[in-house]
């Protein structure tokens, strides 16, 4: 058994499943010599005109171009040049429709040539002294790209080093009509073999196969000719038939190897290339021509001298046709391409580009438009017409279905786009554009699934991003509450460090564990100031009239209960001043707490309330015009929150406070602080209390409920505060800083106690009455009566708690 | 007493598997929800929240979770089939609601721009560049055409335009084709269109 290469060298042929004979009618062109085409009004010169990407402009609009000057930049692996045609103007570089079937624009170089055809300086290389990347490089310079109809760049094909076993020169031209290849070889045998010398040079073949079709006898005799001195050069005559110039199908036919599927030629030792590319190649290396030109048959029964012409890349179709008689009729096609594999022209301007091989205009009777599609019989002629051994009939199932899986599952990828299976088609149907269809959706699915692919990745790289950025603020934010923390820290640390002291050196060491809570108790009581002249501020003056009248009611019953009460208190008047304060606080407390149960009732503890901030002054004994100050602020603060009346509710909720702040209450300041506390709960509820008047009906149920328990245990408790007050003012007598202390204490008591009233209680208007009563008690500067003040609080505060009982119980 | 060793031999083997796959239950677990992934992959990427989710992969999970499959317009009723046959659940037609769009890209009228970096800010894939008073650009090839951009801009200078129909995308449409149609003419002046 010989070997393949033996097989091959003795002239051996293979075959490939099934294929076409189709009416070759190359007889129209293929016995003409090459016309040559007068320079064109206009040449488009396409930036890009193969497969890969186009190179950088070089030209500039209004600038003159010599023939043969590139218009693009080899400026990467894929990209292939462009050459000026011919010496002229360049026009403009604009989008013009491109040879394509989309009939979509793309960019163009237009240029008017100016008809001295004037060559750039020209240097052919000496084959000798080339070496590989020499000759790489000026067939890419070259901008040759595959001639066949593909347009593949050259240079990439052709730089495939080692392991190449055959070249093979497709000079075929299986496609009816197209001649180009034919005539070609009949006048420039020579220059064709060498090229295939230069890729020979680079590829270094085990053998060179040129297969040409039986039926081109001039051209197989003139290449039989040429090669008669390279014995490893093997002209191979293959059998006409359709279309075995298909890349695949001529390397089986000649090696009987295949192509796998999804792979190169090049992957199984084999490099192709076009008769025309090997003419373009010797062109360029060896007079360093461009490929700015190709031949091109133009034919159809249309044409009146249909001839292979030798045209100018960049010469639109219509000036071709022209050439060649062109007498076109209704509804004319013009095809560029052959009838099987062309397509359409949607344009006579179309240009000229390296890989057209053939312009057709065909008549009506010639080549009718399929317009005839009938469904399908699955009669199974396309599949054994089928090269690439399909099942064209299944493929245009799915195609039809967009069924893209069962598509890839049956090879569609495969298919050639021959039209083999359309040209046997007994139904008409055009299989091929269903193919092409669907390989361009399949395409773009592939395209729009890699930028998904894209889009996820930075979409989810910018959450990333923004996460850490977060994260980051996060932590520097905690930094700087921590750098604060310690700040603070410090700065208190040298305070309290400061104040020990200050007091250390002023010798009063007793104040030491106080100062503290005084702080706590000032900041308290200015927050409270702040907040009451606000809220005083905001308040109208309308409800003046009838909350002065309320309030003298009542003043005038707070005078006829002083009396009794008096008496009690005369006991307890160890000190005046401190029993004051202790009466004013329980005052206040029973104010407060009687203050919730019923609304109507609530303008009683007001009064009550209302005198406790002014005895304190009035105790004050040492200075009576303060006391006086401090009552008038009093008043008019009790006034303004007279006005803004309408807060009953608001007082419920701090009742139960306002009896833990009582059994808190063994120290004035303490009391203060509570008190404080107190006010601002009250405040809040008030707020939130306003909005709820009107459940208000509803829950004084339960409100009532709560303060009985609440009242009763508060009122017992202000007696008892006020008795361990006045024990504590007894002991406490001895020191003179202990009485200032006292007397501080009581102040800040009795404003705070003021403010709670204000912000608490609406009916808090008979201030004004009871503030005077107590001023006059003040001025006399006399114990007694602060202590028969204080004493009728106490009764006042037991009233209440008695009338709250009865209300509460009526109620309940 | 064969009915014994019957009984031992089948608790025996029981508890071998059970051990086996007890073990393979814990060694090979996997970790996230595999439909979500496949749903997720399934989804056009756009992250423009037409869905009601802030993204595509949280619409991916309310998908797994029982939400309908037609809230995505960029993927139109391709991916509600897809979807529909991974789901195991019939195909719906596009919410009513919205529309299917057809592929569209931002473009920043640059003239107009004043370089907020709002739309910088909007833009879930980081396709617009630019900086702060600097004109800002849309980088055509990475933006999705989500429109999130077009709402934040102050003076409204982003545009959604077609994206641009290009030999490679095309996709062949015969039928769309402008074929020729050339009169009788003896006389072809004419024919040789130029610009």
């Amino acid at each position: 058994m010989p070997s393949l290469f033996q097989q091959i060298k003795a002239g051996k042929l293979w075959d490939f499943h099934g294929g076409i004979h189709p009416p070759a009618r190359k007889e129209y062109t293929s016995q003409k010599p090459i016309g040559r085409l007068s320079l064109p009004e206009r040449l488009y010169v396409p930036l890009r005109q193969h497969i890969g990407v186009a190179g950088a402009l070089l030209v500039q609009k209004g600038q003159r171009v010599l023939k043969g000057q590139p218009l693009t930049a080899a400026d990467s692996a894929m990209a292939v040049p462009v050459h000026a045609p011919t010496s002229g103007l360049v026009l403009a570089i604009e989008p013009h429709i491109a040879p394509h079937p989309s009939a979509l624009p793309e960019p163009c170089v237009v240029i008017e040539p100016d008809g001295l055809e004037e060559w750039r300086p020209r240097h052919g290389l000496n084959l000798l002294e080339a070496d590989r990347s020499i000759l790489l490089k000026r067939i890419q310079q070259a901008g040759i790209a595959g001639m066949g109809g593909a347009g593949f760049p050259t240079h990439l094909k052709s730089g495939g080093s080692a392991g190449i076993d055959y070249l093979i020169i497709n000079a075929v031209e299986c496609e009816p009509y197209i001649s180009a290849d034919d005539v070609l070889m009949q006048e420039y045998a020579t220059t064709i073999v060498k090229g295939i010398d230069i890729l020979c040079q680079l590829l270094s073949p085990a053998a060179v196969l040129i297969g040409i079709e039986d039926d081109k006898t001039e051209a197989i005799a003139a290449m039989q000719a040429a090669c008669s001195q390279r014995d490893h050069y093997l002209v191979r005559v293959v059998p006409a038939k359709y279309p075995s110039g298909g890349e695949k199908q001529l390397i089986q036919l000649l090696t009987s190897k295949e192509v796998p599927a999804g792979r190169r030629p090049l992957d199984i030792g084999i490099v192709m290339q076009n008769v025309g590319t090997a003419f373009a190649i010797a062109q360029a290396v060896l007079e360093d021509i461009p490929l700015i030109s190709r031949i091109v048959t133009v034919t159809g029964e249309t044409l009146s001298q249909p001839q292979n012409m030798h045209a100018l890349i960049g010469t639109p179709v219509g000036a071709l046709l022209d050439a060649c008689g062109f007498a076109p009729e209704p509804e004319q096609r013009v095809i560029m391409g052959g009838p099987m594999m062309g397509f359409t022209l949607p344009s006579l301007s179309v240009p000229l580009v390296k890989t057209s091989n053939c312009i057709l205009a065909p008549t009506q009777q010639e080549l009718p438009a399929a317009n005839n599609e009938m469904d399908c019989i699955r009669c199974g002629a396309c599949a054994e017409a089928c090269p690439a051994t399909l099942l064209p009939q299944q493929l245009l199932w799915y195609s039809k279905a967009k069924d893209q899986d069962k598509l890839k599952e049956y090879n569609l990828s495969d298919c050639i786009e021959c039209g083999a299976c359309a040209y046997v088609c007994p139904s008409e149907i055009p299989l091929v554009h269903y193919y092409r269809v669907a390989k361009a959706e399949i395409r773009e699915q592939t395209r729009d699934e890699l930028k998904a692919e894209q889009a996820k990745a930075r979409f989810e790289a910018r959450n990333e991003r923004l996460e850490k950025e977060k994260q980051e603020r996060a932590a520097r934010n905690q930094a700087l509450a921590a750098q604060r923390q310690q700040m603070v820290n410090a700065q208190q640390q040298q305070q309290e460090i400061a104040a020990a002291a200050q007091r250390v050196a002023s010798g009063q060491p007793a104040q030491q564990n106080l100062s503290k809570e005084d702080i706590i108790a000032e900041r308290e009581r200015k927050k409270a100031e702040a907040r009451a002249y606000q809220a005083a501020k905001a308040e109208q003056l309308n409800n003046e009239q009838s909350a002065a009248a309320a309030a003298e009611d009542l003043t005038t019953e707070n005078r006829n209960k002083q009396g009794p009460d008096a008496t009690n208190k005369d006991a307890a008047v160890g000190d005046a001043r401190a029993a004051a304060v202790a009466a004013a606080i329980a005052r206040a407390k029973a104010k407060k707490s009687a203050a919730e149960p019923d609304n109507q009732v609530a303008a009683e503890p007001g009064t009550g309330s209302d005198k406790a901030p002014d005895t304190t002054p009035g105790a004050e004994a040492g200075d009576a015009r303060a006391s006086a100050v401090a009552a008038a602020i009093a008043r008019a603060k009790a006034k303004k929150a007279a006005l803004g009346a309408d807060q009953q509710p608001a007082a419920e909720p701090v009742q139960p406070q306002t009896a833990t702040a009582a059994e808190l209450a063994e120290d004035p300041r303490a009391t203060a602080v509570a008190a404080a506390i107190a006010r601002a709960k009250a405040k809040k509820a008030a707020l939130g209390a306003d909005q709820q008047k009107a459940a208000a009906s509803l829950t004084t149920e339960t409100q009532s409920q709560v303060e009985n328990t609440a009242q009763n245990p508060a009122a017992v408790l202000t007696d008892g505060v006020v008795n361990n007050e006045v024990q504590a003012a007894k002991l406490s007598t001895a020191t003179p800083e202990d009485k200032e202390q006292a007397k501080k204490a009581a102040l800040s008591a009795a404003i705070a106690r003021a403010k709670a009233r204000q912000q608490n209680l609406p009916a808090a208007a008979t201030t004004p009455e009871a503030a005077e009563n107590n001023n006059a008690a003040a001025s006399t500067l006399d114990p007694k009566k602060a202590a028969i003040a204080a004493a009728i609080a106490r009764a006042k505060a037991k009233q209440q708690a008695a009338t709250d009982n009865t209300n509460s119980e009526d109620e309940a | 007493m064969s009915m014994f060793i019957a009984l031992g031999a089948i608790t025996l083997l029981a508890l071998i598997f059970g051990a086996v796959l007890g073990y393979a239950a814990i060694k090979f677990k996997v970790e996230a929800d595999p439909l979500v992934d496949q749903i997720d992959d399934i989804l056009p990427q756009t992250q423009c929240g037409q869905c009601g989710y802030p993204g595509c992969r949280p619409y991916a999970e309310a998908i797994a979770n029982g939400d309908a499959i037609n809230k995505c317009p960029p993927g139109g009723d391709a991916t509600i089939k897809k979807l529909a046959d991974l789901m195991g659940v019939a195909a719906t037609p596009l919410d009513s609601t919205q529309t299917p769009a057809i592929k569209r890209v931002a473009y920043i009228r640059e003239d107009e721009c004043i370089g907020c970096t709002k739309c910088i800010q909007a833009c879930p894939v980081d396709a617009i560049v630019g900086a702060s008073k600097q004109m800002h650009t849309v980088m055509v090839d990475e933006c999705t055409g989500c429109d999130l951009c077009v709402e934040p801009c102050p003076v409204n200078c982003i545009d959604m335009v077609p994206l641009p129909g290009t030999v490679e995308r095309w996709k062949w449409d015969l039928q769309a084709i402008p074929v020729l149609v050339l009169d009788s003419n003896p006389v072809n002046k004419n024919l040789v269109e130029t610009n």
